[in-house]
């Protein structure tokens, strides 16, 4: 308080006033205020009071801050005694924060089982994908289609039960296919928040599995430019990947940003051979631009994603016959020289995105949010089929998504905090006749509405509690074509003969429509116990109306020589999932413990059931059924700190997968895994950082049962071993990165890349290639990285 | 507020586009251009005889029905060579498409697989080469000597029971032994034929 008695000669004006937080109004103690010309400078009592004596009068310009708010400047002319109510912003990591590097992300739930994956790591699977990214984090998975079809898995569920979010919008690219890839440039995201359940009802209530959240780093708010260009080889694929991006910000809130990364990659190699056409060839382009300031903003984004994939050429095959020479072989069929071409059977997928955001704050209230947004995924299979035809695609989709959206967040009081908003989406799928293959996906449109309210309550500084609830109304509107004959075996006949508008004799067209109501709810609480420890629990309710793939599936799948049938009367399934979190951070180590059990009832699930005879031979028939299902999982991460320089990393991941119905074990569970990494940094030289990784996956030893198929090659029953799972596998992977300053803000970063080091021969249960061709061999990939 | 003008014609764009697309469009039935419905495999006795024909048949491809195989009892006579012919329909389509010319245009791509099981006193050679077809690429005869086995031998010996199955496969691994592990390969077509030759 001193200075504030170090008086100016024939001056003894006076500013005072109140320091309040913008949202609630509340006073704020201890923060200051300066005044820069002098020097001079006060700290505001508890009921947020400050005052500044013997002035001169005159213009000045003030600062004024708080250990929680932004700081503000402000011009202030005093005369006299001079009122001045300044209001600061109290949440600093939420809006200016300069945080380029994406590090502080904000928890999307308080009480769910959630995990963050940094832009750091992101960088590194440059040359990636988001599945392979996200298996850094615990109770992650995949289900694989080879090495560039990978299926992000939470507490092994998969697909439409994981929503992904793209930057706010909800990614509509027909997830309901095994081996249909998120099409998304792991490029284009600054940060990804992982929520392990359905707890955050704000991004839709069907998430079963969980969300993936992916962000944009935040753009300061300041007159700027900065930049990065990445440039990543790898030896496996014989290519890499290239990826820049360029961000301007203006004074004002005014920014855009541009990104585009290029990936060309040919044939992988299993240790042994060589993976015969499984190259890929991807495109990513993104721009932003809007103007974000505190009270309001704005923002429109495009992104273009351009993928064509192809798929093992080994995989492809006819009948029963060919996939049990092929398992018995242990060898892929066909292996060819490398080569960088893409051939059948591939898939090539285009996906457009734009976004218009608007977002209003109101003072002493919240804060509100208006989007829309569009998509539009055109996919494209190739067979492998006679003559002409093989330049025709097998399956050309076009899926197009209009989607309405808007909240408002109530966080005006400390301990309060409310968000409720409403949705409108329109979807209409069409499925392009020219291919000469029938439909597996007919023509629909499906309409959505929803709405949502979710809360937290801070009830005490150590306990928290958070609650919401959800409605969501689907309507799917169908016109399919039924062979007859499928229509009578699937016993339609008896009950939706209704739904017939055309009979053309061999064939029925049928037009179903379908209304789903879903609730889902949520509710959890989080407590900080005395010893620093923090224990959360989560109940979640979550619903799922069936996807198209579900309901309407029929046909052939050449890639896995099987018939997949959906069914009419599937219905919406229903997930209770209970997660319990334990965290505790000591002085040189900490530990999370995360137990979760998740009952479905109506778990809506393919298997094979049966066989058919055609003339091409016998196939598997894979049906997809309800039954009520049980997961029962574990995910323990813990790490040391031996040294400053020494670090330890360990994690399990457990998950056991029930059919409580049949008594038997769910399909395509993930098997246990232990990661154990160690790292060493050492700053002084140029931020130097090696880490060994170890992975450990164990053998799934719950799988359903075989099924005993007629060969029409042997001429006898034999026994199909397609649930039968591949051995456990050992990988290690060594990794090392290094930072050089190249003068200004420009930085240098090199990063060196091995996987599967030892070479190691493996399958993987959840690479629906594994009945062909071993997985991936030793990769060295080298990356470098300019920030600018 | 200007920038609110822009946003809301935008938004107002996207619920026309939205509206305006016609959802009451019958889907156009797709043509099955590639299905396999038929297989007729025709034996003329060399020397004179009675010819014997008989056909596999699935109308419905992939659908659950099972091939239909036409007649019940297929007889072939003793110590016989008959000259085969394996024939090929879509019935899908009206007129019924011929695939034996599609298989004859990547004759290179595709052979015909004759295995005799269960006892069956019969062996089977192949009667064509990829030559004596014209490539639907070059529009000329193919230069290779393969087997494609539109047309073959069957040669039965002593009375006996068993099965006959042709089987096609595409992309084979060419020359091969002959045999369904020697030729790789996927399938496109097989059926199984329960033979007496008496």
């Amino acid at each position: 308080m001193s200075h504030l008695f170090m008086v100016a000669q024939d001056c003894n004006a006076t500013l005072k006033g109140q320091v309040v937080d913008y949202h609630s109004k509340i006073e704020l103690n201890n923060a200051s205020i300066l005044i820069v010309e002098s020097s001079r400078m006060a700290t505001t009592d508890s009921s947020g009071m400050f005052s500044i004596g013997n002035l001169c009068p005159g213009k000045y310009l003030i600062e004024v801050s708080h250990p929680e708010c932004t700081t503000v400047l402000m011009d202030v002319e005093i005369r006299g005694t001079t009122n001045l109510d300044i209001k600061l912003e109290h949440h600093l990591e939420e809006l200016d924060e300069v945080n380029v590097v994406g590090d502080a992300i904000k928890n999307k739930t308080k009480t769910a089982q959630e995990e963050q994956l940094k832009l750091k790591t992101l960088e590194l699977y440059s040359a990636g994908n988001l599945g392979d990214a996200l298996k850094e984090l615990g109770g992650v998975s995949s289900l694989n289609t080879g090495a560039n079809i990978v299926k992000p898995t939470i507490h092994g569920l998969t697909g439409s039960r994981v929503l992904i979010l793209n930057d706010g919008v909800r990614m509509q690219d027909m997830e309901w296919g095994a081996e249909h890839a998120p099409n998304i440039d792991i490029n284009s995201a600054g940060s990804i928040s992982l929520i392990k359940g359905a707890s955050a009802l704000q991004y839709g209530g069907d998430a079963i599995g969980g969300v993936i959240i992916m962000e944009q780093a935040r753009v300061p708010a300041k007159d700027t430019l900065f930049g990065k260009t990445q440039v990543t080889g790898m030896s496996n694929g014989r290519g890499g990947n290239f990826n820049s991006e360029l961000t301007r910000a203006f004074g004002g809130g005014w920014f855009v940003k541009a990104q585009g990364s290029y990936k060309r990659l040919g044939d992988h190699e299993a240790p042994d051979y060589i993976l015969s056409n499984t190259g890929i060839q991807e495109m990513g382009a993104s721009l932003k631009f809007g103007k974000n300031e505190f009270t309001w903003g704005w923002d429109a984004r495009y992104s273009y994603f351009d993928t064509e994939i192809a798929v093992l050429r080994a995989s492809h095959i006819g009948n029963v016959d060919d996939l049990i020479r092929s398992i018995n072989s242990g060898e892929p069929s066909i292996i060819r020289p490398f080569t960088y071409d893409l051939q059948n059977p591939r898939q090539k997928v285009k996906h457009h995105l734009g976004k218009l955001r608007y977002y209003k704050r109101f003072e002493g209230l919240g804060k509100w949010n208006f989007q829309y947004d569009f998509q539009k995924n055109r996919r494209f299979e190739f067979d492998i089929r006679r003559g002409e035809s093989d330049d025709r695609a097998s399956i050309d989709l076009d899926l197009t998504t209009h989607t309405l959206s808007t909240d408002f967040t109530w966080d005006a009081k400390q301990e309060y905090n409310i968000q409720a908003g409403l949705l409108g989406r329109y979807q209409d799928n069409f499925a392009n006749p020219e291919t000469g293959v029938r439909r597996l996906i007919p023509d629909y449109n499906k309409y959505d509405l929803g709405a949502f309210i979710t809360g937290e309550y801070k009830a005490t500084d150590r306990l928290l509690v958070e609650a919401g609830f959800r409605y969501d109304f689907t309507r799917v509107d169908a016109k399919k074509f039924y062979r007859t004959s499928r229509w009578e075996e699937r016993g339609y006949d008896t009950e939706f003969q209704d739904l017939i508008i055309e009979d053309r004799g061999t064939d029925l067209l049928v037009n179903p429509v379908f209304d789903y109501h879903n609730f889902s709810a949520t509710t959890g609480l989080s407590y900080f116990l005395v010893d620093g420890s923090n224990l959360k629990f989560n109940y979640a309710l979550a619903q799922r109306a069936p996807n198209p793939s579900e309901l309407f599936s029929d046909g052939l799948h050449h890639s896995a020589a099987r018939i997949e049938l959906g069914d009419l009367r599937i219905d919406s399934e229903t997930s209770h999932k209970f997660t319990t979190t334990y965290h505790k951070e000591f002085k040189h180590w900490g530990l999370t413990i995360e137990p979760y059990v998740n009952w479905i009832s109506d778990f809506i699930l393919l298997e094979p059931a049966d066989v058919e005879f055609t003339i091409r031979g016998a196939f598997p028939v894979w049906e997809y059924r309800q039954t009520d299902a049980r997961l029962l999982g574990l995910d323990v991460n813990a790490h040391t700190d031996w040294t400053n320089n020494l670090r330890t990393d360990h994690r399990f991941s457990l998950v056991k997968g029930k059919d409580v119905e049949n008594e038997s074990a769910l399909i395509n569970i993930p098997a246990a895994n232990f990661r154990n990494r160690i790292t060493y940094t050492k700053t002084d030289w140029n931020n130097f950082e090696v880490f060994l990784t170890s992975t450990y996956v164990f053998e799934q030893n719950e799988t359903p049962e075989n099924i005993f198929v007629f060969s029409p090659e042997q001429q006898e029953e034999v026994l199909l071993e397609i649930n039968t799972a591949p051995g456990a596998y050992h990988l290690l992977s060594l990794g090392s990165q290094m930072e050089f300053s190249l003068g200004g803000k420009t930085r240098l970063t090199t990063a060196l890349n091995i996987t599967n080091l030892l070479d190691t021969n493996y399958r993987d249960y959840l690479n629906r290639q594994r009945f062909f061709a071993d997985d991936l061999g030793r990769n060295f990939s080298l990356q470098l990285k300019l920030n600018y | 507020m200007k920038t609110i003008k822009i946003l809301s014609l935008l938004f107002a764009t996207g619920l026309f586009m939205a509206s305006c697309s016609n959802d009451d469009e019958t889907p156009e039935e797709v043509n099955e251009e590639e299905t396999i419905t038929t297989m007729t495999i025709t034996l003329i006795p060399q020397g004179g005889g009675t010819t014997v024909t008989f056909v596999s048949r699935d109308l419905d491809g992939d659908g659950p029905n099972a091939p239909v195989i036409t007649p019940d009892d297929i007889v072939l006579a003793t110590n016989t060579t008959y000259s085969g012919t394996v024939s090929l329909l879509n019935e899908t389509e009206t007129p019924s498409e011929n695939v034996n010319e599609e298989i004859e245009a990547e004759a290179d791509e595709h052979q015909f697989i004759f295995t005799t099981g269960g006892g069956l006193n019969a062996s089977t050679a192949y009667a064509d080469e990829e030559s004596d077809y014209v490539s639907g690429e070059t529009g000329e005869n193919f230069t290779t000597n393969n087997p494609v086995g539109i047309l073959f031998t069957l040669t039965t010996t002593d009375a006996s029971t068993g099965t006959f199955t042709v089987t096609l496969r595409h992309e084979p691994t060419k020359p091969n032994d002959g045999t369904l592990a020697g030729a790789g390969g996927e399938t496109d077509i097989t059926q199984t034929f329960d033979v007496t030759i008496e």
